[in-house]
Order: structure tokens, then C-alpha cells, then sequence
């Protein structure tokens, strides 16, 4: 059951992880494309501890790469929202915001878990999200609030994400099993607080809540989006083309 | 003082070793040649994050992948230095980039070349960023200072990227069948490449003289180019890999290894623009400014309305 909630975990930093690396070399500025790959780094970075506690709890004894490289689609359990693509760099921003909001708080609750090891990752991963967090919420701002054309994108990217954080706050059974044991953070918690946050980052940017309150859900379950398959494709190519080799 | 007096004084300082700063006078010939080859550079730094970059979501492995976004990065803070060093000199970066999107200044012909491979990743890191390296060692003691103490800085970071290519590439030696293939497929295809990144021999380097004199090149071409073979030879050794040069053995006499002789129409093809992937890194990079110019607009209109709230884009 730990072993579920550390991959689905890892997994929403993976996917994310791999969306920003695909902006490496192209970013608008030099300057935000050493800031898009170095929280890039950092997401990868916070996976890796958690496939490597992952390991320990595997009954089939797999090793990091194996749990991130080599799964079946239908085996990943990260939320819509990392694997929306890279439109442009509004998108790029609303979904790291909407994300780093979510992994703010979720890690802030997470180091208070009774599992030493989980609340060990998460206070090193705290201290990185909370970079994350400013850099993309200085973003929305600069970009709600930059020009007509600015606004325009990131209205745009705001209406196209709206329906994808709400999976963030689903709790599953296993969640909910662990949430009682104080291992894990029950997440449906979050939502008010997170809403909160954003809201006022909208207004402060000087841009519009949308009205839509439907969500789109299944990440969490293993039902993705048509993305997900053409993010593994390229992800896995490697471990899959050439299996049990050391690289 | 007058031209003349100036000149003297500029030369005396060279030759005592004094660095000159950028409020010093300089011969105009002096700033021009600078503004030439630093601002190169630093394309060479943005332009070959182009071909690692095409590797970086296929990484074989978390830890692969994260090395690889960290030397990425790395060459994006080169690219930073560099253009910020050229600054110096009174042009802007917008303007040099407008210039290599222009096809006016040059960069590294090296990254005109595909990356086809994950070894070639390893090859990169092991051959270009090797080759690199001793270009830019030379270069910490070069004339003018801003550049040097780029120089200077990079260099600290670049032995970790040749160790990182060459650390792929002796994994892949020690592996399958498949995978050593792999690797000497990569080497075959940048071996000649990376010496010809040294440029053109001595005698036919038209900028080479004077850039002597002026301590801006502190080793010839060849000299470099010579350092760079040797040292390589003695890596392939332990890697397992043979040199596709046929006619590449050790001088006794020169206490050097002798090479074949260079494809120096292959070299001036890539040169002048006809390398199998000019066109895609011009139009890659162009695309990025292009695609980034509503987002550099807002932030300087937000920095305007702003002054006081928030810290500039360049900082978070
Ligand atoms: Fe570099
Ligand atoms: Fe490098």
C-alpha cells in the first residue's frame, strides 16, 4: 500500500520532470530556460528518492529505473495535469503554478508523516518547491499583468488547465487507509487552501476565474490522457529497446 | 595622447602580462576580433544544447537524465557568462543574436552534426567538451579580462562534463554487444569532427597572427589540436575503441601521435552552412526567440508598471 502512494507520488514528478525537459535548449530566455531545467532537475531529483524508497517496499525487487522506466501505462498513477503538453509558455506556467501550489501544500503536510523516510524526503523536496512556487508564481503575475497579449495567452492556458487540478484533491482507498495511519496526507484537505491561493494569484494577476467547476479525473486510477502513451514512448525507448542492459 | 602612443601603451601592457578591462583603450581591431570570437563562444554554448538536448527525455536512466539536464545547464550559464563578458565591448546580446540567427556570426560547426545515438551523448561529453576544454584552458590566461575570468569559471564545471561523456561511454564498452557497437558507431561519426574543431592548420588561419600578438590566442591550432589527439589516443585505450584513423600512430621521434590528414572540404561545407543540421539549429533557436518575444515584452511592461514590487526576470 506504501508502495502505491510512493510511486504515485514519484510519478507526478517524473511526468513533470520529463514535460519541463522537453523545453531544454528552448526557452524564451536564457535565463528561464536555466530556471525551467533546473526545476526539471529538481522534480527528478525528488523522484528519484522516492523510487528509491520505492524499492524497498517492491515485492519484485525492481531498481528505480525499472519502476520509472519500464511500467505499463495503466501502471503510472500521476494526475492529468503533469502530462498536459507544452503548448506555450503559458501553459507551461499555469500548469507548473496550478502543480507547485498543490506540491507546496502537500509536501508542507507530508513532513509531519508518522514514516520517518517519507517525512525525511519531504522536507528536503519542501525547501526546492518553495523556489518552484515563487518562480512560477512570479509568472502569473508578470504575465496576467504584462501585456493585452500576455493576459490573452494565459487566459487562454487558465480555461484550457481549469478542469485538471481537481484530480489532485481525490483521495483513494488506499490514501485514505494511509491518511488514517498518519503515514500519508489526505489531500481532499488541501483543496480550500489551494483554491485560496490561486484565487488570489488570478485577481493579483488580473486575470479571470473561470466558471467551470467539472474536473477531469483518472490519472490517479491509470487512465490517462492520449499524451501519456507518447510521453512513455519516449521515455522508456531506451529500457525497452534494449532491456536488462547497464547504461 | 595621440593613436600611435596609445597603440604602444596598449601593446606594452600585453606583453607585461596586464590584462586589459573593458574601460581601457583598445585598438578598434582589438574590440572587433574580441566581439568576434567571444560572442561565438558563447553561440557555440546555446546552439550545442541543441544536439544534448535531443537526448535528454530519451536518457537511459534517472541518474543519466538528470547528469545530462545538469551539463544542459550548465552550458545555458556558459552561454550567460559569455554573452555577458561580450557586453563588455558595447554590443548587446539582442544584437548577437539577431547575428547568428542572421547567419553573420558563426558558432562551433561541431553541433551541426546529429545526434543519433545515446552513445553520442557519451561522445559529445568525452570529444567536444575534451576538445573544449583545451581551447579554454588556453584561453583562462587570454588578454583581455572579462573574458579570461569567464574562462576561468567555466573551466571548473567543464572536467565534469568530458568525465560524465566519458563515464557513458566507458559503460557502454563494459556492456552488451549491442551497446559497444553503439559506442564505436558514435566515436566513428565525431572523431574528425572534433579535431576540426581546433579550425583550419596554422598556416591558412587568417585570424591567427595577430590575435598571437594581441594574447588573445595563447596556443595555435595546432598546437591544441595536437594536445588533443594525444591525450585522446590514451583514453580510447582504456575505453576499447578504436581511432577510425587509419594512419594514426605514435612518433617516437615527435614524442606525438601523427594523424591522417583532415577533410577540409567536409569541414568548410559545415562552415558555410551545408552541415546535415545548420538549417534545423538556426531555425530551433529562432523559433525559441520568436516563440519567447510575447513573454519578454510582458516581463519588461510588468517591470515597468512594477519597479519596486517584484525582483527582475533575470533573477527567479
Ligand atoms: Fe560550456
Ligand atoms: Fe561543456
Amino acid at each position: 500500500m506504501l508502495f502505491k502512494y510512493l510511486l504515485q507520488l514519484a510519478d507526478n514528478q517524473l511526468i513533470l520532470s520529463q514535460r519541463l525537459s522537453e523545453l531544454c535548449g528552448h526557452g524564451p530566455a536564457l535565463e528561464q530556460d536555466i530556471a525551467i531545467t533546473n526545476i526539471s532537475l529538481d522534480l527528478i531529483g525528488q523522484a528519484r528518492l522516492l523510487f528509491q524508497y520505492a524499492t524497498k517496499h517492491d515485492d519484485q525487487k525492481r531498481n528505480e529505473d525499472q519502476l520509472a522506466l519500464v511500467r505499463p501505462e495503466n501502471e503510472y498513477r500521476n494526475v492529468l495535469l503533469v502530462e498536459q503538453p507544452n503548448v506555450d509558455f503559458a501553459h507551461v506556467i499555469v500548469r507548473q503554478y496550478f502543480y507547485d501550489e498543490f506540491n507546496f501544500l502537500n509536501y508542507s503536510a507530508l513532513v509531519n508523516s508518522k514514516d520517518e523516510e517519507l517525512a525525511a524526503i519531504a522536507t528536503k523536496s519542501l525547501m526546492e518547491v518553495k523556489y518552484h512556487l515563487r518562480f512560477s508564481r512570479n509568472w502569473m503575475l508578470r504575465l496576467g499583468d504584462g501585456t493585452a497579449i500576455s493576459n490573452q495567452k494565459m487566459q487562454d492556458a487558465i480555461d484550457d488547465l481549469w478542469a485538471y487540478p481537481g484530480e489532485l484533491f481525490e483521495m483513494t482507498a488506499d490514501e485514505q487507509v494511509l491518511a488514517k495511519a498518519g503515514v500519508a496526507v489526505d489531500v481532499s484537505t488541501l483543496q480550500e487552501n489551494w483554491k485560496e491561493a490561486v484565487l488570489a494569484t488570478l485577481q493579483e494577476a488580473t486575470l479571470a476565474i473561470p466558471e467551470g467547476t467539472w474536473h477531469q479525473t483518472g490519472g490517479k486510477k491509470g487512465i490517462h490522457s492520449e499524451y501519456m502513451g507518447h510521453i512513455l514512448a519516449e521515455m522508456q525507448f531506451l529500457q525497452r529497446a534494449y532491456p536488462n542492459q547497464t547504461w | 595622447m595621440d593613436e600611435k602612443a596609445l597603440q604602444l601603451r596598449f601593446q606594452e601592457q600585453i606583453d607585461a602580462e596586464i590584462k586589459i578591462e573593458p574601460k581601457d583603450w583598445m585598438p578598434d581591431a582589438y574590440r572587433k576580433t574580441l566581439i568576434r570570437q567571444m560572442s561565438q563562444h558563447a553561440h557555440s554554448e546555446i546552439v550545442g544544447m541543441l544536439p544534448e538536448g535531443n537526448w535528454v527525455t530519451r536518457a537511459p536512466t534517472l541518474k543519466r537524465k538528470a547528469i545530462l539536464l545538469a551539463k544542459i545547464q550548465d552550458e545555458a550559464g556558459h552561454g550567460l557568462y559569455l554573452y555577458s563578458a561580450t557586453e563588455t565591448l558595447g554590443i548587446s546580446r539582442d544584437e548577437m543574436i539577431q547575428a547568428l540567427h542572421s547567419g553573420k556570426a558563426k558558432y562551433s560547426s561541431v553541433f551541426n552534426y546529429p545526434t543519433l545515438s545515446w552513445a553520442d551523448i557519451g561522445a559529445i561529453g568525452w570529444l567536444v567538451d575534451g576538445a573544449a576544454i583545451m581551447n579554454q584552458v588556453a584561453l583562462m590566461r587570454t588578454s583581455y579580462g572579462p573574458y579570461s575570468r569567464a574562462m576561468i569559471r567555466i573551466c571548473k564545471e567543464e572536467s565534469f562534463h568530458q568525465r560524465q561523456g566519458f563515464d557513458i561511454l566507458y559503460t557502454l564498452c563494459q556492456g552488451s554487444e549491442e551497446q559497444k557497437a553503439m559506442a564505436q558507431d558514435a566515436f566513428n561519426r565525431w572523431w574528425w569532427p572534433s579535431i576540426m574543431m581546433f579550425g583550419p592548420h596554422d598556416a591558412e588561419s587568417t585570424h591567427s597572427s595577430q590575435s598571437t600578438k594581441w594574447k588573445i590566442k595563447r596556443k595555435s591550432n595546432d598546437e591544441l589540436r595536437q594536445d588533443f589527439v594525444d591525450a585522446t589516443v590514451q583514453q580510447a585505450e582504456v575505453l576499447g575503441l578504436t581511432i577510425p584513423d587509419p594512419d594514426l600512430k605514435w612518433n617516437e621521434e615527435r614524442k606525438h601521435y601523427d594523424f591522417g590528414a583532415i577533410n577540409w572540404e567536409e569541414f568548410w561545407t559545415v562552415v558555410k552552412g551545408n552541415g546535415p543540421c545548420n538549417r534545423e539549429r538556426i531555425a530551433a533557436r529562432q523559433k525559441a526567440y520568436d516563440d519567447g518575444e510575447w513573454v519578454r515584452d510582458a516581463a519588461a511592461a510588468y517591470a515597468k508598471k512594477h519597479t519596486h514590487a517584484y525582483p527582475s526576470t533575470s533573477t527567479s
